[in-house]
């Protein structure tokens, strides 16, 4: 037991069963995310007022349908019980089940409790049980199950004072087991409970049965469990499925005895109804692209007011800071380095913000199991899997997050294939790129008067990138000779109408981040830039002045030997030397020096490119000229030829690089935490950088 | 013998056993208990998974995984 002024809570629960938002209504903005200890699960921490003034500290674990494990997050689940002396071993669990859904949703409670975990349980979603007028009978429930039971609806909020109420009270754990399993293995669970020195009959079942997952054991710990099953012939899946279908038939009983259903519940329900048209052979499909289309258009349609503000805004915050400021280095180092770079990343949160809104809404309405389901016969053939559905399309915004999707897929070959595939679909950093590349080199016109031009070829560019995911995965299915079973048992959620209030949450969280994570690498990376390219050494950077002066001819003007001598300096600065050495290899692709650059800073994150592209040419250009990025990029002119440098052939080359390249090193690192190892990140880089340059260099010769 | 990749859409049978003892558990443990009726609701395009309702929800699995799902004939 941990310190009793402060007690730790669980919130534990199925998913689907409305845990998150009964968690977001418990701890409000106190919340905080991060890692369980040693592993990669998400943790959702926060902390809330008792009756009596404490203060209680809840986690909000992964969703979970019984105590034994499938995937990698519901093993912390496991972990959190059963290790009493895990940093988050709860001092009382808050069960949290859907009402609609007693049964199945009773399990993972039955297990918590004989455990010997204090606990309350929660019918959440009550509201619904009304509406469809089933009675159930709180009380018998409550003595039937030996716990503290309690409605509430996560809708509306009700209940929650009351659950404040029940958890400031101590609650105790109920001493004798719901259904006692030392009938299935008597000798057993004696011999571990002596060696071990545990109470409940449970723990050292569970002791038995999870033997080869519980980390905290030693390995001569587990030898001796081992030990003991020989000796006394246990056998952990057939015990398993006699202790289900006990437990089962218990809840049965108690949760028949304690409802009463209405006469017409055999009536088809609402999400039965809209599941006959979404599943539908064509219309399910077209339902489907329907609404990545929709997304599409959205992130281009409607985010371009508010980036246009943001653009101009942070322009203008440019200008006044050079003219209020003191000139000089510092002053250059602000608005040339910082908020040049700055304004690549705060650009493009608009676009995140509806992307991350839309996948939430996806998830929310209970669509995004359907997508699933209706996609896994196809994603088979590529070698993925239905459930690989999430990642890529959350990939659309974030490789990270969609990276760490995959651990729901059970199969290790399919979770793979998956998170070997997903950097190819087009993140929202890629975004800010083809955004500018796009308006610069396709025109904004319309196609047969409806369709945005320039929203298709975005289109083309997603659909580019998850071809090259599909095309990837069949290959990766016959090179990877792994013989592993794959499942695919998921619950298909009754359809909900999304929560704004999560909605708002999730776009929030993760604009933030995005902001704050790309913000300090785009920051760090605009400051060492632009050291680099104001700085040089040799005598072409050191006597400039000299050379540029003796090059141009007597007639010229100040202004014109200004912008002469600052694209000398940039030339001959450490930047401009890195991207002539670079040069040779991607002249090819139609790139120069200035380009190369760009393409170094992006191996550490892609976004990047735009804030170099705003670095470099605010260096490149004279200093009252505080023109917009793409208006630069449009004025450059090839030194040599006098043609405009962004031609339609180099726009479309730079955009199926970035559509292909790994340019992000949170994605290597996060596929090195997964895999565990550099053997997938190292083999997916020099793919992915190999695809990209191949592309790039075929599509600038079609041009 | 009745699997449940056998049931036509809309109808219904009891589950008897299982042949598949490593899905069986998973099964079991989302509700499919032998003797608890199963119905196909509908099923997934191209021979893609089945949705069945089960202990008054609804689940989808593949269909060569309901073949596994034994029913009473």
């Amino acid at each position: 037991m941990s310190d009793q002024s402060k007690p730790k809570i669980a919130l534990v629960g199925n998913p689907n069963s409305g845990k998150s938002t009964l968690f977001n209504l418990l701890t409000g903005l106190s919340q905080k995310t991060g890692n369980f200890p040693g592993v990669t699960v998400d943790k959702k921490t926060g902390t809330f007022k008792l009756l009596d003034g404490r203060i209680a500290e809840v986690t909000d674990l992964p969703g979970t349908y019984s105590i034994y494990p499938k995937t990698l997050d519901e093993q912390i689940v496991q972990e959190v019980f059963l290790d009493r002396t895990h940093s988050h071993h709860p001092d009382m669990a808050i069960v949290v089940t859907d009402a609609t859904n007693l049964k199945r949703n009773l399990l993972l409670f039955t297990q918590i409790r004989d455990l010997g975990i204090p606990c309350v349980l929660v019918l959440n979603m009550f509201d619904i049980v009304q509406l469809r007028k089933v009675k159930i009978d709180l009380r018998g429930l409550s003595i039937d199950l030996g716990v503290k039971v309690l409605a509430t609806n996560s809708h509306s909020g009700d209940g929650v004072q009351a659950l404040k109420k029940i958890v400031s009270q101590a609650l105790i754990s109920s001493k004798r087991p719901f259904y006692d399993t030392y009938h299935l293995a008597s000798k057993t669970i004696d011999a571990i409970k002596e060696s071990f020195d545990l109470t409940e009959n449970y723990r050292a079942y569970q002791y038995a049965q999870q033997t080869e997952r519980l980390t905290f054991l030693s390995e001569s710990q587990k030898e001796e469990i081992r030990e003991i099953k020989k000796e006394n012939n246990f056998y952990d899946l057939p015990t398993q499925s006699q202790e289900t279908i006990g437990r089962y038939q218990l809840i049965s009983d108690i949760v028949d005895r304690n409802t009463i259903q209405p006469s017409d519940s055999n009536k088809r329900t609402i999400s039965e109804k809209i599941d006959r048209i979404v599943t539908h052979q064509v219309f399910g499909y077209a339902v489907f692209l329907g609404l990545l289309f929709l997304i599409f258009q959205s992130i281009f349609a409607w985010a371009e007011g508010p980036m246009d503000i943001i653009e101009g805004s942070i322009s203008q915050f440019g200008s006044w800071v050079k003219s209020s400021l003191p000139a000089g280095v510092v002053n250059d180092l602000i608005t040339d380095g910082i908020i040049a770079g700055l304004a690549g990343v705060l650009v493009f949160i608009p676009q995140i913000a509806i992307l991350f809104a839309f996948i939430s809404l996806l998830e929310e309405s209970g669509y995004m199991a359907r997508a699933v389901f209706l996609m896994d016969k196809l994603m088979r053939k590529f070698g993925l899997n239905g459930k690989s559905v999430v990642p890529l399309i959350s990939g659309m915004a974030c490789a990270i997050p969609a990276i760490m999707a995959t651990r729901n897929i059970e199969s290790w070959k399919d979770r793979l294939i998956t998170i070997f595939v997903t950097p190819f679909m087009s993140c929202s950093a890629r975004l800010p790129v083809y955004t500018i590349l796009i308006g610069l080199v396709v025109p904004e016109d319309h196609l047969f008067g409806v369709f945005n031009i320039q929203g298709l070829v975005l289109m083309g560019l997603y659909l580019l990138g998850f071809l090259a995911a599909v095309v990837s995965a069949i290959g990766m299915k016959y090179m990877l000779k792994v013989k592993e079973r794959s499942y695919f048992v998921m619950e298909l959620p009754d359809y909900k109408l999304p929560q704004w209030k999560n909605v708002l949450l999730t776009i929030y969280s993760k604009s933030k981040t995005f902001a704050v994570e790309a913000g300090k690498v785009i920051i760090a990376i605009s400051i060492i830039l632009w050291v680099l390219a104001s700085y040089g050494s040799g005598n072409n950077f050191k006597n400039a002045e000299e050379i540029v002066r003796s090059e141009l001819p007597q007639t010229a003007s100040q202004e014109q030997y200004e912008i002469a001598l600052s694209a000398h300096r940039l030339e001959y600065s450490y930047a401009g030397r890195f991207g002539k050495a670079i040069e040779p290899m991607i002249k090819p692709l139609g790139y120069d020096w200035k380009i190369g650059i760009a393409l170094i800073t992006s191996f550490a994150a892609r976004e990047v490119f735009v804030g170099t592209m705003s670095t470099i040419y605010s260096i490149g250009a004279s200093d009252d000229d505080e023109v917009s990025i793409r208006e630069k990029l449009r004025q450059e002119v090839d030194p040599e030829t006098g043609e405009p440098v962004y031609t339609m052939a180099l726009g479309f080359s730079l955009m199926v690089f970035y559509a292909f390249a790994m340019q992000c090193m949170s994605t290597l690192a996060i596929v090195y935490r997964e895999t565990k190892g550099w053997k997938w990140p190292l083999i997916q880089m020099v793919y992915m950088t190999a695809v990209a340059y191949l592309s790039a260099l075929v599509t600038y010769n079609i041009f | 013998m009745k699997s449940l990749a056998d049931l036509k859409v809309s109808e219904k049978g009891i589950i008897k056993s299982f042949s598949d003892e490593a899905l069986s558990v998973k099964l079991i443990e989302m509700g499919c208990l032998p003797g608890s009726e199963i119905e196909l609701n509908f099923a997934a395009p191209f021979n893609g998974p089945l949705a069945v309702k089960v202990a008054g929800y609804h689940l989808s699995l593949r269909k060569e995984e309901a073949r596994s799902v034994t029913l009473e004939d």
